[in-house]
């Protein structure tokens, strides 16, 4: 059993204190309620792991805040990273 | 609670006794370097000093003269070469304000880099003689000025070595003291947090300012690869947004109301959690926080650096286990156990605050111990609000 840090009761992403291979069962603690649940990918070492189901355009919530926005959908198990997220603030100005 | 400080002119208390030799030019660099080589001072090379243009002059002058004044500074010494556009005059009288003692060595008056480094040696020996006699004497720690900084972090940064020293920060300020948390980069996307902390609503709306200042600025950048702005070594690790970064930066400067935000080096005139406005540069802002007055330094890191102050003991906490025991060498304090389980975050806040106070009482750190002083001043916009520049 591989572990992962939620830090606020309101994240919908969680973080993996160790690296999580396909179908491996994370334990998620750190504040709310302790779940399990089986990654569906490969999460490495401090990467983030979708708890919830995010649709494109969803806000990312972590430490209780908005870190930014899904680019693509995600299902509980995926993991969450630049290539289904992005930022909303700090950007370049074409970017 | 008190603490073993050294006493200066000026009132305020240090927790070291530091000869400074400040050049005021890169041309005076090895000079400097020459002076201080064995003897009981450290030297501050840097690149700047000669421009045309004013703000930068004036920037540097007063980011000179601001670390001067740190009260963990005894002396000072400034090198100038003679014919650079930084003031070297305006240099001295501005630390001399402050009753310490302090000289200058022009390198073209004394005739080369030979006879500089001599004059400089006979003057940084002179200062040593007039400090052996100083001795510490208890401070109240409502006199204690914390900056707290981050560099290299990781994804765990914001998740243990952040809180922990956050709670540390808490407990320092539950005591009297001061709290300085920067990097207005490293804000934006977490400012609402802090904004519902300030005090009043002048605190509020310059700590917006800043923050939008800062964010303008990102976006008249010319975009590269990427368009976030964090580094490359941030996304390996994990962090995927400036806002991600941000929120756990936010952590280190712990939970308190937020008293008063001041500009690059300015010494904050509140006790209590203070924001100053610096780059995300970890080495400058630490010269903005020291300038500004504190003593001490709590540094967090995850994938882990080497660097440390001037003037100031700094203390590596770092987020993880692994990095800690990588870079033993580096890191004072292992918030690793949070991630574990093995300790909750005030444990390790605690034991943070502990180390505070030992390091406040002369037990020296990491970045002292292998030399560390790296000097950096911050970019235009930082300085282009400075209040005494």
């Amino acid at each position: 059993m591989k572990r992962a840090i939620r830090i606020d009761p309101h994240d919908n992403v969680a973080t993996a204190v160790e690296a999580v291979a396909p179908d491996e069962e994370v334990r998620i603690s750190g504040s709310g309620e302790e779940i399990t649940l089986a990654a569906r990918e490969a999460v490495p070492r401090g990467h983030k792991v979708a708890l919830a189901a995010l649709r494109a355009g969803d806000h990312v919530v972590k430490y209780g805040e908005v870190i930014g926005r899904m680019t693509a959908e995600a299902r509980p198990g995926d993991c969450v990273h630049i290539h289904n997220m992005e930022a909303i603030r700090g950007r370049r100005r074409s970017a | 609670m008190t603490f073993q400080g050294y006493r200066r002119p000026d009132g305020q208390a240090g927790i070291r006794n530091y000869i400074l030799v400040m050049p005021t030019v890169i041309c005076a660099n090895q000079v400097a370097t020459g002076i201080a080589e064995g003897l009981p001072a450290v030297a501050i090379p840097h690149v700047y000093g000669c421009s045309f243009d004013g703000r930068d002059n004036a920037a540097l002058e007063y980011t000179l003269i601001g670390v001067g004044r740190n009260p963990n500074v005894a002396a000072v010494l400034v090198v100038t070469l003679g014919c650079e556009t930084a003031s070297g005059e305006k240099v001295v009288a501005g630390i001399a304000e402050s009753g310490k003692p302090v000289a200058r060595v022009d390198i073209q008056e004394e005739g080369g880099t030979l006879r500089a480094i001599a004059r400089g040696r006979e003057l940084v020996e002179g200062f040593a003689r007039e400090i052996e006699g100083l001795r510490p004497k208890p401070v109240p720690v409502e006199e204690l000025i914390l900056a707290v900084e981050c560099g290299a972090s990781d994804a765990f940064s914001g998740l243990s070595a952040n809180p922990a020293v956050g709670a540390a920060a808490d407990l320092l300020v539950e005591a009297g003291g001061t709290v300085i948390l920067s990097e207005t980069s490293e804000i934006i996307g977490a400012e609402q947090v802090l904004a519902r902390r300030c005090v009043d609503a002048e605190t509020r709306e310059r700590l917006l300012n800043i923050v939008e200042q800062q964010e303008s600025a990102f976006r008249s950048f010319e975009e590269h690869a990427g368009g976030v702005y964090i580094a490359p070594g941030n996304i390996a690790g994990g962090l995927t947004t400036l806002e991600e970064k941000s929120l756990g930066c936010i952590r280190k400067g712990g939970t308190t109301p937020v008293r008063e935000v001041v500009a690059f080096g300015e010494r904050p005139s509140r006790r209590g959690l203070v924001v100053m406005d610096t780059p995300g540069h970890d080495v400058a802002s630490m010269i903005g926080m020291v300038a500004g007055g504190a003593q001490v330094i709590c540094f967090t890191t995850g994938r882990g650096t080497p660097t440390g102050c001037p003037v100031a003991p700094v203390i590596k906490v770092c987020s993880n286990t692994e990095t800690s025991r990588h870079m033993a060498d580096n890191i004072d304090l292992d918030a690793g156990t949070i991630l574990s389980g093995e300790e909750s975050i005030e444990d390790v806040g605690r034991r943070i605050f502990e180390r505070v106070l030992a390091v406040a009482n002369g037990e020296r750190t990491c970045s002292e111990l292998l030399g560390h002083a790296e000097f950096m001043i911050g970019r235009r916009r930082e300085i282009g609000i400075c209040p005494r520049g």
